[in-house]
C-alpha cells in the first residue's frame, strides 16, 4: 500500500481553513443527525412520509424482483430445520397425534357452538377484509422489523389497522403511502399484542423478540401456566386487533412466562389481508356482545 | 474523426465517472435489501451500503471529504428503517474515525483495514439498535445484531475485492 498523503496541508492558509470547515460541518451534521435520530424514535410519525416516498421508488423494483425470483422465505429457517430435523420430526409426530385427537374433540364443539348460535341468532362478527395485498420486502438490514405492504392508500389502507394472512396475525399498519404502505411485523421488538389462550382464555401479552419469536407473558405471575403447544389468539382487549386472530403457538416455557412461535410466517405468506381496527365504536355496532367467557378480563396493556 | 474514438496517450479518466462510481455504488447498495423479496424475521443481510461505505474510505481515504457520512447517511436512513439521522450520525463519526487513524498508522496493511471495519459495523449497528429500541433490555438488543456483526465482519475482504475492482472501473482511462 502506498503511503496515505499526509493530512496537514501545509502552509496554505486556504487549504487549512477548508479542512477545518470540513471538519466542522461533520460534526455539527453528526451531532444533528444523532439528535433527529431520537426525536424520530420518539415521535415515529414524523419523517415517515419522507421514507415513504422513498419505498415508492423500490416498490416498482420490489414488485418486478418478486414476481420473477417469488418470496425468498427466511434463510434462517431453512438453515436451522437441517440442523434439528430429527428431533424436529419426533417432536412433529406427537404434535400430530395430539393434534388428531384434539380435532375430534372440537368438531363436537364447533358443531355444539353452531347450534347455540343459531339459537341466539348471533351474527358473525364483519370479519370482510378492507383490501387484499402481498407483502413485497421488508428491512432486512436493520433490527427493526418493517415489511412493505404492495398497496397503500389507493385502497384505502390507513395507519393503524391489523394486517392477517391465512394462518394467523401478521401485525399492523405503521404508515401508509399513495401504493405502498409499511406493516410493522408482529415480532419487533416494540410490537405488544394483547391475546389469550385458546382454550382456556388465559389473558396474555405476547411481546417481540426481534428475531422471529415472541415472548408470552401472563398477567398472573405467581405460576406458570404455559405449556408447549398451546395456541394463543388475539384477546381484542385495548382495541385495535378484531378478537379471536389465531397469533402464536407455544415453543416452550421460561422463568417468565413462554416462548412462542408466531403462526403466520410472513417469510412465507403469500396474501395478507387488512383489517378494519377493532374499536370501540365497532364494538357497540355489533348486533349482540361476542360471547366472552372468562376470557375478556384481560386489563388493557 | 477517428482521434476522438481513439484514447490518447496519457489521457486522464473521466472525471464524472472518478466521482460518480464510489458514490453509485454506495447508493445501490443502501438501496439494494429495499429490492430484494424477502422478508426477514431477524437482520439477516449485512449492511451493504455501509460496508461499501467503509471499504471506499479504506481504500481511498483522501477521496471524499470527512462530512460524505451526512448525504449518503441519510440515504441509507431512507432505506433501512433505521430512524433518520442514526447513520447520518454513525458514518460521519465513522469516517472521522478512519481519518483520525489513518493519521496514527501510516502503513496500514490489509488487517488493519479489516480491523478497523468489523469494528466499525459493531459499533455501528450495536449503537443503531440501541438507539431503535430505547426501552428495550439492552443485553437482548445487542444480541439480535451479534450475528449480523460476525456475518458483516467475515465479508469485509470480499467487499475490499469488490471496491478494489470499481475502483479500477473509476480510474480506467477510457
Amino acid at each position: 500500500m502506498v503511503r496515505p498523503v499526509h493530512r496537514r496541508p501545509g502552509q496554505s492558509r486556504k487549504a487549512q481553513y477548508s479542512l477545518f470547515a470540513a471538519y466542522v460541518i461533520a460534526v455539527t451534521g453528526a451531532v444533528a443527525g444523532l439528535l433527529l435520530a431520537i426525536l424520530s424514535v420518539v415521535d415515529p410519525v414524523g419523517f415517515a412520509q419522507l421514507r415513504l416516498a422513498s419505498q415508492e421508488i423500490t416498490a416498482p423494483v420490489a414488485r418486478v424482483s418478486r414476481s420473477v425470483i417469488g418470496s425468498i422465505s427466511g434463510i434462517d429457517d431453512s438453515v436451522g430445520a437441517y440442523v434439528s430435523a430429527g428431533s424436529q420430526n419426533r417432536r412433529l409426530r406427537s404434535e400430530l397425534a395430539e393434534t388428531r385427537r384434539e380435532l375430534v374433540a372440537t368438531s363436537t364443539l364447533q358443531e355444539e357452538n353452531r347450534q347455540l348460535k343459531a339459537l341466539l341468532k348471533l351474527q358473525e362478527t364483519d370479519k370482510t377484509a378492507l383490501a387484499n395485498g402481498y407483502l413485497l420486502t421488508s428491512t432486512s438490514t436493520s433490527s427493526k422489523r418493517i415489511a412493505l405492504l404492495s398497496i397503500g392508500r389507493n385502497l384505502g389502507v390507513a395507519a393503524g389497522q391489523p394486517v392477517r394472512g391465512a394462518d394467523g396475525l401478521i401485525g399492523r399498519v405503521l404508515s401508509s403511502g399513495p401504493s405502498v404502505s409499511q406493516v410493522l411485523l408482529l415480532t419487533d421488538v416494540d410490537n405488544i399484542v394483547p391475546v389469550r389462550r385458546a382454550r382456556d382464555g388465559l389473558p396474555a401479552l405476547a411481546y417481540g423478540r426481534g428475531n422471529g419469536d415472541l415472548d408470552v407473558r401472563t398477567l398472573n405471575i405467581a405460576n406458570n401456566p404455559f405449556k408447549p403447544g398451546d395456541i394463543l389468539v388475539t384477546s381484542g382487549t385495548g382495541g385495535l386487533y378484531p378478537p379471536n386472530i389465531p397469533v402464536a403457538i407455544v415453543v416452550r416455557r421460561q422463568d417468565d412466562g413462554a416462548l412462542a412461535r408466531p403462526l403466520a410466517d410472513p417469510g412465507k405468506v403469500d396474501a395478507v389481508s387488512v383489517l378494519r381496527p377493532y374499536t370501540p365504536d365497532n364494538i357497540e355496532a355489533q348486533p349482540a356482545p361476542a360471547p366472552p367467557p372468562p376470557t375478556a378480563a384481560g386489563p388493557t396493556p | 474523426m477517428n482521434n476522438r474514438a481513439a484514447p490518447r496517450l496519457g489521457e486522464p479518466a473521466s472525471l464524472w465517472r472518478m466521482r460518480i462510481v464510489p458514490v453509485a455504488t454506495v447508493m445501490i447498495a443502501s438501496a439494494l435489501p429495499l429490492m430484494l423479496p424477502l422478508v426477514a424475521n431477524s437482520p439477516v443481510l449485512p449492511p451493504l451500503g455501509l460496508l461499501f461505505f467503509l471499504c471506499w474510505q479504506l481504500l481511498r481515504t483522501e477521496m471524499w471529504p470527512v462530512w460524505i457520512g451526512l448525504p449518503l447517511g441519510l440515504w441509507d436512513d431512507l432505506f433501512s428503517g433505521q430512524p433518520i439521522g442514526t447513520a447520518v450520525g454513525l458514518w460521519t463519526l465513522a469516517s472521522i474515525a478512519i481519518h483520525y487513524s489513518s493519521q496514527r498508522i501510516y502503513w496500514r496493511g490489509f488487517l488493519h483495514d479489516w480491523a478497523i471495519a468489523a469494528l466499525l459495523i459493531a459499533v455501528i449497528q450495536s449503537l443503531a439498535a440501541l438507539i431503535v429500541h430505547p426501552s428495550a433490555a439492552t443485553g437482548r438488543v445487542l444480541g439480535l445484531v451479534v450475528p449480523q456483526i460476525v456475518i458483516s465482519a467475515l465479508l469485509v475482504p470480499l467487499f475490499m475485492r469488490l471496491t478494489g475492482k470499481f475502483d479500477n472501473f473509476r480510474l480506467k482511462r477510457r
